[in-house]
């Protein structure tokens, strides 16, 4: 456990990440097309420790306020905060876990997982020693010297994890990780997640689609409405106990209840987006 | 380099020396026959014979030094040239859209009439030849650098910068690596080109290498070692092929192949 420090300024302890008001316009594609705003006056926070995930239908802006977060795109409008300050440029302190492949391919899956450090200039030899024990706490030692291509899809998320842990970064961002994955793997992969977040209580914004896995993961939900101009329509605390195993917790009682209660406002979202893609 | 078809293995390269002596034979008898006339075909066997006395005298190999020096050299500068105005057109596109009409032009021309230019300019010697050499390989390499900077995955360069990599790590373990891994690709057809220009150079106007050789038996009209000359070239053309595949296979091995595609997929 990490004393908090103190800071005489301010009271109460500013979140890990704040989104304040956030709206992303993108100019329009075509002439004739209107420009497209994704996201409209969106707040988002994230407390320190806290697992947080954003839920919304498919193509609703929650990987723009993602990225948004990540510093890797700026906002049309509204502020992104990190501990009280706010973000300029990338986001120092954040880890992002890409939906899609990001490892780089033509490197190892250790020289991929030491990558993170290489930048930051640590030495060689360090560097590989601090890698290797991120690759057997992720369960994949003895495939150090694999390329991405030669490891499964479960495999390349477990050395993405690495890749983004072995950085100790305050908040970690993840955009639908295991969407790519089979059940049972993902299922996997999510207890581990679990396992890794309970160990140094990072703070996470997670964003998926996939209520159960929401729920069984998080502290919070948020609800975000369907695209464009969408933001949070509700905010849901998950009080089952930790620590969980995610397939267990979706069998007790608690969990229907939050899941019914949160479908409820869910669902509406869902066939809005279903009907707009197909008019469009 | 093993067959991959049904014969396998030694059985096809038996096949394969089998093909090549048939041809021989057809051309053998074509000329014996007198069904093609031997002034404009040549004998095989007097071929083979000047080309055995080539080696057996010692006489090639200054030639075949001299053809594989400037294959050599054009090969390494045209690369060296190409990757570095590659990694410059890619990531500037200001620059690269105020050239590109000069760049396509200038691939679209045909590179050998530059030959006699650059022969004045640099001489009947070697560099002549590397220069004509250059102009082709560089187009080959910068196009795959400039593809291969184009192609690397938006998702990989975000990550990189998340994981901290600053504009010149990028630049040094994403794009390069990337550019280079087009260029390894490209390697068959620009190690071609290399030896492509330096023939041809030798060929309008030189004092040595393979393709002087042949340029001085036309001119004598002695059509066997002209052929001798093409035979040489050609064995000397595989084996290089033959070093750029190992290479290639060393330098790209962590591409998936259809092997490791199938190992993935599991």
């Amino acid at each position: 456990m990490t004393e908090a420090s103190a800071r005489p300024m301010v009271r109460s302890e500013p979140p890990a990440l704040a989104l304040e008001s956030i709206t992303c316009t993108f100019p329009a594609a075509a002439r004739d097309d209107q420009p497209y705003t994704a996201v409209r006056e969106a707040s988002v926070r994230v407390g320190k420790g806290e697992f947080v995930s954003l839920i919304g239908p498919t193509g609703c802006g929650k990987s723009t306020l993602l990225n948004v977060a990540a510093g890797l795109m700026a906002p049309t409008s509204g502020s992104v905060l990190v501990e009280g300050a706010p973000l300029r440029g990338l986001n120092r302190d954040a880890g992002y876990l890409f939906q899609a492949d990001a490892l780089i391919p033509w490197r190892s899956a250790l020289d991929n997982i030491a990558a993170g450090l290489q930048f930051h200039g640590v030495d060689r030899a360090e560097r590989t020693e601090r890698a290797q024990h991120w690759l057997e706490r992720v369960g994949l030692a003895g495939f150090g010297n694999r390329y991405p291509h030669q490891l499964s899809g479960g495999m390349r998320k477990r050395v993405a994890l690495a890749q983004t842990l072995i950085l100790d970064p305050k908040i970690i961002l993840m955009d639908e990780p295991f969407s790519a994955l089979d059940a049972q793997t993902r299922e996997l992969m999510e207890n581990e997640l679990l396992e890794l977040w309970s160990s140094d209580r990072k703070s996470v914004l997670f964003i998926t689609h996939d209520l159960e896995e929401a729920i069984s993961l998080s502290d919070r939900v948020v609800v975000l409405s369907a695209g464009p101009a969408a933001g949070p329509i509700g905010e849901f605390a998950i009080d089952l106990a930790r620590p969980r195993d995610v397939s267990e917790v979706r069998m007790t009682k608690r969990f229907l209840e939050l899941h019914r209660k949160i479908w409820e406002l869910l669902k509406a979202e869902v066939l809005k987006s279903h009907v707009r893609q197909k008019h469009a | 380099m093993s067959g991959r078809s049904t014969p396998s293995g030694p059985l096809m390269i038996l096949y394969r020396l089998v093909f090549l002596l048939a041809l021989f034979a057809i051309w053998h008898a074509l000329t014996e026959s007198g069904l093609l006339p031997r002034f404009f075909f040549g004998s095989p066997l007097l071929v083979l014979e000047k080309a055995a006395r080539w080696f057996a005298s010692g006489k090639i190999y200054k030639h075949l030094a001299i053809t594989l020096l400037e294959t050599v050299l054009a090969f390494g500068c045209g690369t060296l040239l190409g990757l570095a105005t590659g990694l410059w057109l890619a990531l500037a596109p200001a620059a690269s859209s105020l050239l590109d009409p000069y760049i396509k032009g200038a691939n679209a021309m045909p590179r050998v009439i530059l030959a006699p230019i650059f022969a004045v300019w640099f001489g009947l010697g070697i560099l002549s030849k590397v220069a004509l050499g250059i102009t082709l390989v560089f187009f080959i390499v910068f196009f795959n650098v400039y593809q291969g900077v184009k192609e690397v995955s938006p998702v990989v360069l975000s990550n990189a910068r998340m994981l901290g990599a600053t504009r010149r790590d990028l630049l040094r373990h994403i794009y390069l690596p990337s550019a280079t891994s087009w260029v390894f690709s490209s390697l068959h057809t620009s190690v071609g080109m290399a030896f492509v220009g330096a023939v041809v150079g030798e060929y309008l106007g030189s004092a040595a290498g393979v393709g002087y050789l042949i340029l001085q038996a036309e001119g004598a009209f002695d059509i066997n070692t002209v052929f001798a000359g093409i035979l040489v070239l050609t064995a000397f053309a595989l084996l290089l092929d033959w070093i750029v595949t190992v290479t290639e296979r060393h330098l790209l091995r962590w591409r998936p192949t259809s092997e490791g595609a199938r190992l993935s997929n599991r």
